[in-house]
């Protein structure tokens, strides 16, 4: 068989993981409107300081200090845009540069760390039953529900008045200060909460593939950008906010399934990155490619 | 309530371009005063208000609101007691955020400290926020789940109106608000505005190319020209005076005539 179950279930539970990172692009990148380049390095923080914390012995705490160490990463970012004056992209490559020394040396300046041997949530969960089916499915089950958590709460925190407040800062900067609101502030929260979940990404993914490695996160930014622009092509670009998540979550498992196709097509592992940037680049274009064949198509109606 | 003493602003300073947008400017408004405020481009309108509003520190000189020093205060601290509207429609709403998004976030100014952050958009808010919108008679009250983005011109301005002075501020800036609208929509915002600046005794600047708003609408008229107050005047005086005097006025105090396009044709 050209899919088998084996590689749905993988691309699912990789994408669901994925899902945390674009979710957290879609606050920061969508909502707030800021490029924040820091993703690549926060969501290595997250895996860093979640695979020390697992060694320790503590798998579940692990998962929120990676929440921890992302929201430190995002105050830094938004710190240095807000109050320093400099421009959001170069906050963003300064602190990913930054977290490279950083992560390394929560590692235990090693750029590899293996936690093999060593209880993670997903043997946790595994080993609550013995049923055939628990222990083939509860890892995917485990992090649909972290996502849908997350998800959740996140659906819950965009129409709060402090979200509000977020989204308006994305919207119309100029207005959200006319309403009393310092958007220094805002952008600070938004930045401090997309990183969580970066965090909490990283953390989840050390857990998943019982390692963590300094390289882990490259190209991270651009996988994210290309899961958001697949959500909102499929789920329209400016739609509301429970069709934005939705679009967050199809996204990225339909990235998934795009390189898990490519896998089975023998693409070589190298290839990969351009893949990468091949599909970020159709999906963007998409929207405008279909206008260009209207509009062809009206000039043939004309004549 | 409001109180400027000596303003000046200088931009580009020291070079070639170096313009005094506001060169020593003193007002004083008292309680419930509405002044309109006329001078040709580049006179230092706008940049009083930006001045005033907090888009930048001003050089020398200070702002005193109600008793308040808020020289060196920040743009969005001041924004709790002052409204202020653009030209721009576009300028004052969230063209992404539904009717009742936008004037929920408006309405945060009416909460004080932290507390309020993690609440929604409750339902008696959603009610206030329809029978204001009834209030605008433009059928906003049965669209409130609809994005701003979706208005027309006139109703983004009429909508920004009703957020900035959802919490009544202490003052009200009016930068040519009705300048980009249609002579009808324009006479309706007026009126909407005239309504509720007399209703709630709400102090107000407005800025105006039209001679006929300026003496007619409220009860003070102050022109500006090169960064200075040239001329302020109120009363009697005020209710006796014609466009052509106002021109006449300007002549005196600039020293030449008012050469704007948009004003003589507005006469």
């Amino acid at each position: 068989m050209f899919i088998t179950t084996t590689i749905v279930q993988t691309a699912l539970e990789v994408g669901l993981i994925y899902a945390l990172v674009t979710l957290s692009l879609y606050l920061s990148f969508t909502i707030l409107n800021v490029c924040d380049l820091s993703t690549d390095g926060c969501y290595t923080l997250g895996c860093a300081v979640a695979a020390m914390v697992t060694i320790a012995g503590h798998p579940i705490l692990a998962l929120f200090a990676a929440i921890i160490a992302g929201i430190c990463s995002g105050f830094i970012t938004a710190f240095l845009q807000t109050k320093m004056g400099i421009e959001s992209i170069l906050a963003g490559i300064i602190v990913n540069t930054g977290l490279y020394t950083i992560n390394l040396v929560v590692m235990g300046v090693s750029s590899n760390v293996s936690i093999f041997g060593v209880d993670t949530v997903f043997t946790l969960v595994k080993g609550l039953s013995d049923n055939a089916f628990w222990q083939s499915w509860s890892k995917l089950i485990l992090l649909l529900v972290i996502v849908l958590i997350a998800c959740g709460l996140m659906y819950f925190f965009l129409n709060t008045k402090l979200g509000l407040s977020i989204r308006a800062t994305g919207d119309n900067p100029s207005m959200v200060k006319s309403s009393s609101i310092n958007t220094a502030f805002t952008i600070t929260v938004g930045l401090c909460a997309a990183n969580a979940c970066t965090g909490l990404a990283g953390g989840l993914i050390a857990q998943y593939n019982k390692t963590s490695d300094i390289n882990l996160g490259t190209g991270m930014v651009t996988i994210a950008l290309a899961s958001l622009v697949i959500g909102e092509t499929i789920m329209g670009r400016k739609g509301s906010i429970v069709k934005g998540i939705i679009g967050v979550l199809v996204g990225s498992c339909l990235y998934r399934f795009i390189v898990a196709l490519a896998l089975r097509l023998n693409v070589p592992t190298e290839a990969f990155k351009l893949v990468s940037a091949l599909i970020v680049a159709i999906a963007i274009a998409g929207p405008r490619l279909k206008e260009y064949a209207k509009l062809k198509k009206a000039m043939r109606g004309e004549e | 309530m409001l109180q400027l003493t000596n303003i000046h602003k200088t931009f580009n300073q020291g070079t070639v371009n170096e313009k005094k947008a506001l060169d020593g400017v003193n007002l004083k408004l008292d309680a419930g005063d509405f002044a309109t405020i006329v001078g040709s481009n580049g006179a230092g309108k706008s940049t009083l208000f930006n001045a005033i509003a907090g888009g930048f520190y001003v050089e020398k000189g200070s702002i005193l609101l109600d008793g308040e020093d808020i020289t060196y205060r920040q743009d969005h601290q001041r924004a709790r007691s002052i409204g202020y509207l653009f030209q721009d429609p576009m300028k004052g709403t969230a063209p992404n955020m539904t009717i009742e998004e936008n004037l929920a976030i408006a309405y945060l100014r009416a909460s004080t400290g932290n507390k309020n952050y993690f609440s929604r958009i409750s339902k008696k808010d959603k009610e206030m926020f329809r029978e204001k919108l009834a209030l605008l008679d433009m059928d906003l009250e049965n669209r409130m789940k609809n994005p701003v983005g979706l208005l027309s011109g006139g109703q983004r301005q009429a909508l920004t109106l009703l957020m900035a002075t959802i919490v009544t501020p202490k003052l009200l800036l009016l930068d040519e608000h009705t300048a980009a609208l249609d002579p009808a929509t324009a006479e309706k915002v007026i009126k909407l505005t005239k309504d509720v600046i007399a209703e709630r005794n709400i102090t107000c600047l407005m800025i105006t190319h039209n001679m006929h708003q300026a003496l007619e609408l409220g009860n003070r008229t102050l022109m500006m020209d090169a960064g200075k107050i040239v001329f302020d005047v109120k009363g009697e005086e005020r209710s006796q005076m014609t466009v052509t005097d106002l021109l006449d006025k300007f002549k005196q105090g600039a020293g030449e005539d008012l050469d704007n396009d948009r004003i003589l044709l507005s006469m």
